[in-house]
């Protein structure tokens, strides 16, 4: 496949793809006087508008997408993104509102966000909801400083964050972030929290216990009321990772499992377009308790209008320069407002059964080390595959010559040479069909040809990429041609 | 409406592959005491023609776009090439997930390294992270990495940092043993360097200055620098309009270390806040404490030149709780956006766009400024942004434009009281001469 050049060894000096009006004001003697101006900027882009829109879409070519095919990263929930929610999104009453308007001139929008976060307290059974933080791991950090903030009026904000070991890297990250240590807490042979190792860690240090549900395993935490009298009878509070939250909508409510602070991520459960790895919105649910620590402003009903109430002195403070990704929050709620009650429900169940239906699929050619029940997702693993010196990493980028996107490798740490696959509801059951028939051809390959799948992918724009020679030798930028690249 | 893609049959025949009978078998393990037991109250599903009207009405609830507006303080309207939208447009571009298999992520990931390079020619800095959530985290970011880089644990804000900013950073550092000190401005509106010298000493992990600051005023960079440095504190430049970095010597070549801020200007709308892009940049000596994805170049198989996501031993799913930060889900395809708009502006485009931003705003400034009473605040050089004194209470004088359908700023007396009665007015490429001389002539008979 030809080499797509970047930008910079296109261009050339004169060029141009696009024009300003010509100035209508006065441009001033002295304009200049007292500016620390730059002659040029180095090495910038001079390119026509058609060398831009090639450039653009070729590259684009060079991509996996939902609108392309089948992207079954499990915890990742890659939906199908409706394109009328970009159209919402796009109208002018949001997207080309100020976010320094006064809340007069934004009703629409604040009721946009208002509505939403009523929706999702009735999704998830929470009483409030933060839409500032703008992705999960932004949410993670924000609920666990509502936690800190009430545990420090209490007079004490504790030392200790429990997280079980098969918890998303963000985790320990966001409570690290939020000054707490971090003790784990291992899972039992069902893949779900240990009881007897969550009763020796909760002491009185412990301020939260951080648990996914379902768990990355795709697993439910059946001990959830349990595990959350453990947390609250010592003090502490349970923080619950909604990240797989597409499992649950219309089936129960976090809210009904004790859980007191829960995030949710609207680029997984309700559908707005991943981006190639963001903008995301990562919107907090908590339970009264925890209300008045929500960031602000917070947006209210008053005599029929809305307001955004800035004097909250108990709350942790801003977490976004204005009121977080607004316009994907208009796409979720487009979301939830095109399934309704019956089709949110509708969306949970199907995830599941398409997991499942994977899951009956392929057990057997895949060793599951868990054969605990599970809800939308299913992490196999290369165990029989290693037994012929195949690992997940060939598997993967052999299902890319199948023209199917690998699913997430490696991880839950817990299960060794992972492969997790998450379907979502909204695949055909033919692209379901067409992964199952890779899956089992490669199981095959693995036991017949393994030099096919260590050399694959054989039909991809590139093959596969060093990215050991990437990490140790970064080159991060590009310099020019016959200049030294940047060297970290 | 529903997007689920499976028939009657399908449904039937999954389910009995599965082993079930009917979706209920597969939540047994959730017990029944905490089961819903009722359908959620959400209203019934609408059409795509009914969703259309139900936000359109939404939407038409915001009187904002009835108004002429002069609102910036750390959002701007600018001009959005044709070209960004088609192109972000596509689902090739909007429907991936982060480039974790760069076999087939080329495309994602090879703008990711283009616009790595784009904000490292703008701010002059030796390399760039892949986005931060916004000019308010970066800011925030910018100085926990300044902490990680030498441990001393005092930082200075000045004044002048846009209010939101401050916030974040207030946010993110409770939690830390991270002092924050605040140094003043002067009558031109630039940071006060000889309150910041007498501030700044052995345990200061760095200066942070904006620049363009929140009132609109280009700052001293250089001398900043040079002050934080005496003292081998970092100097972390924040810029949350960043068109003004096409006309403005790039923040490395002023002693920057470390460069953070907004990239909203760059082609995405104003869209109630977000979502936006935060950018930053540092020297390669801080490499291992940038927080954020990175895209690398390297070869392939058969030696042909690919890019992956690399250094992730920085980040929070490699590194857990030692990681730089705990950031995943970033802002790619506002980055994307971003990376077509500078293309697309190109060199001459962009010197031009920031070059027509300080003559409006200066035109603005002069035509307001020839109305009795009313004043620039302060005598530094603007970028797009200027502070106004007013005759008049604030309040009144809002209420007057207010009434003639103009937004002419955002007051400042709620977050700096000793500015009362006065306002931060901005003016872009967006703005006509016509729609200047309207806010003038309004205000003159508001003020009347």
């Amino acid at each position: 496949m030809k080499r797509e050049p970047l930008i910079f060894e296109v261009s050339d000096k004169g060029k141009r793809a696009f024009r300003l009006p010509k100035l209508d004001v006065p441009s001033g003697k002295d304009a200049w006087q007292g500016y620390p101006l730059r002659e040029s900027i180095e090495g910038f882009p001079q390119v026509s508008e058609i060398e831009v829109v090639r450039h653009y879409t070729r590259l684009s070519q060079w991509n996996h997408a939902v609108d392309i095919g089948f992207y079954p990263l499990g915890s990742c929930t890659m939906k199908y993104n409706p394109k009328v929610n970009e159209r919402a999104a796009a109208l002018p009453g949001f997207s080309g509102v100020h976010p320094q308007a006064p809340g007069e001139y934004a009703q629409g929008c604040l009721e946009v966000i208002k509505r939403t976060e009523e929706l999702l307290g009735e999704i998830t059974g929470m009483d409030a909801f933060t839409l500032q933080p703008a992705a999960g791991a932004h949410g993670e950090l924000v609920g666990m400083m509502l936690i800190r903030a009430a545990l420090a009026d209490r007079g004490d904000p504790r030392r200790l964050v429990l997280i079980p070991d098969s918890a998303h890297g963000t985790n320990p990250s966001s409570a690290h972030l939020c000054g707490y240590r971090v003790r784990e807490i291992k899972s039992d042979d069902s893949g779900r929290v240990d009881m007897a190792d969550l009763e020796k860690a909760m002491t009185p240090e412990v301020a939260a216990l951080m648990v996914t549900n379902p768990n990355t395993l795709g697993v439910f935490e059946t001990n959830i009321k349990k595990i959350a009298a453990v947390v609250h009878s010592r003090g502490g509070f349970l923080y619950m990772d909604g990240a797989n939250m597409n499992a649950l909508c219309g089936i129960c409510r976090p809210g009904e499992m004790d859980v007191d602070v829960i995030h949710l991520n609207l680029h997984k459960t309700f559908s707005t377009p991943h981006g190639g790895g963001g903008p995301g919105a990562g919107p907090v649910g908590v339970k009264k308790a925890l209300e008045a620590y929500l960031p602000g402003p917070a947006v209210a009903r008053r005599e029929g209008r809305l307001v955004l109430v800035e004097d909250r002195p108990k709350s942790i403070g801003r977490v976004s320069g204005f009121y977080g990704n607004f316009l994907v929050v208009v796409k979720a709620l487009a979301y939830i407002l095109a399934l309704g009650a019956e089709g949110l429900k509708e969306m949970s169940e199907v995830a599941v059964l398409n997991a499942n239906y994977i899951r009956k699929s392929l057990e057997g050619l895949y060793h599951l080390k868990y054969r605990t029940p599970t809800l939308h997702e299913c992490v196999f693993s290369d165990k029989l595959q290693k037994e012929h010196g195949v690992s997940n990493l060939d598997i993967a980028k052999r299902l890319i010559d199948y023209g199917v996107h690998p699913p997430t490798m490696s991880f839950p740490l817990i299960v060794p040479g992972a492969l997790m696959i998450e379907p979502t509801e909204t695949e055909p059951r033919r692209e379901l069909d067409v992964f199952i028939e890779a899956m089992r051809s490669i199981a095959r390959e693995a036991k017949e040809s393994p030099e096919l799948l260590k050399s694959a992918p054989h039909v991809s724009p590139v093959r596969r990429l060093n990215e050991t020679a990437a990490a140790r030798n970064p080159v991060l930028r590009w310099i020019g041609e016959g200049k030294e690249p940047s060297r970290g | 409406m529903s997007y689920i893609s499976l028939s009657d049959t399908d449904k039937r025949e999954m389910l009995e592959r599965a082993g079930a009978a009917s979706p209920e078998d597969f939540f047994q393990g959730i017990p029944e005491d905490f089961r819903l037991g009722r359908t959620l109250d959400v209203p019934d599903g609408l059409t795509e023609p009914e969703l259309l009207v139900f936000m359109e009405n939404l939407a038409s609830k915001s009187d904002y776009g009835r108004c002429l507006s002069f609102l910036g303080a750390g959002a701007y309207r600018h001009v959005i090439p044709t070209v960004v939208e088609t192109l972000s447009s596509r689902g090739e571009f909007l429907t991936p997930y982060t480039p974790y298999q760069p076999e087939v992520s080329q495309g994602t990931l090879q703008v990711i390294f283009e616009y790595q390079t784009l904000i490292c020619q703008l701010t002059g800095m030796d390399i760039a992270n892949a986005s931060l959530y916004d000019g308010a985290s970066a800011a925030a970011e910018a100085v926990l990495m300044a902490s990680r880089v030498n441990g001393r644990p005092k930082i200075l804000l000045p004044r002048s940092l846009h209010p939101h900013y401050r916030r974040v950073i207030e946010t993110y550092t409770r939690n830390t043993d991270l002092e924050l000190l605040e140094a003043g401005y002067g009558d031109d509106g630039r940071l006060d360097l000889r309150d910041l010298e007498s501030k700044i000493d052995d345990r200061t992990t760095a200066v942070l200055i904006q620049s363009p600051n929140y009132f609109g005023v280009v700052e001293d960079l250089e001398a900043v620098s040079g002050l934080a440095h005496a003292r081998k504190a970092l100097t972390v430049a924040v810029a949350a309009e960043a068109v003004s970095l096409g006309l403005l010597e790039a923040p490395g070549r002023l002693g920057a270390d470390i460069a953070a801020g907004e990239g909203q200007s760059f082609g995405l709308p104003l869209g109630f806040g977000g979502p936006y892009l935060g950018f930053l940049g540092c020297s390669r000596d801080f490499l291992r404490q940038l927080p954020g994805r990175l895209a690398g170049m390297t070869d392939d198989a058969e030696g042909r030149r690919g890019f992956v996501l690399t250094l992730s031993t920085r980040e929070q799913h490699i590194r857990r709780e030692k990681a730089t930060s705990n950031i995943c889900t970033n802002q790619a395809w506002c980055a994307l956006r971003a990376a077509i708009f500078l293309e697309t502006m190109g060199h001459d485009g962009l010197r031009e766009l920031a070059a027509q931003n300080i003559h409006k705003a200066r035109y603005a400034l002069e035509t307001l400024s020839a109305i009795p009473g009313v004043g620039p605040r302060f005598s530094g050089r603007a970028f797009n942004e200027f502070v106004l004194r007013l005759p008049k209470s604030w309040e009144a004088v809002d209420k007057g434009l207010r009434s003639r359908n103009i937004l002419a700023g955002v007051g400042l007396e709620k977050d700096f009281p000793e500015l009362k009665d006065c306002l931060l007015v901005n003016v872009t490429e967006a703005h006509s001469r016509a729609d200047i001389d309207r806010l003038a002539s309004s205000l003159r008979e508001v003020l009347r």
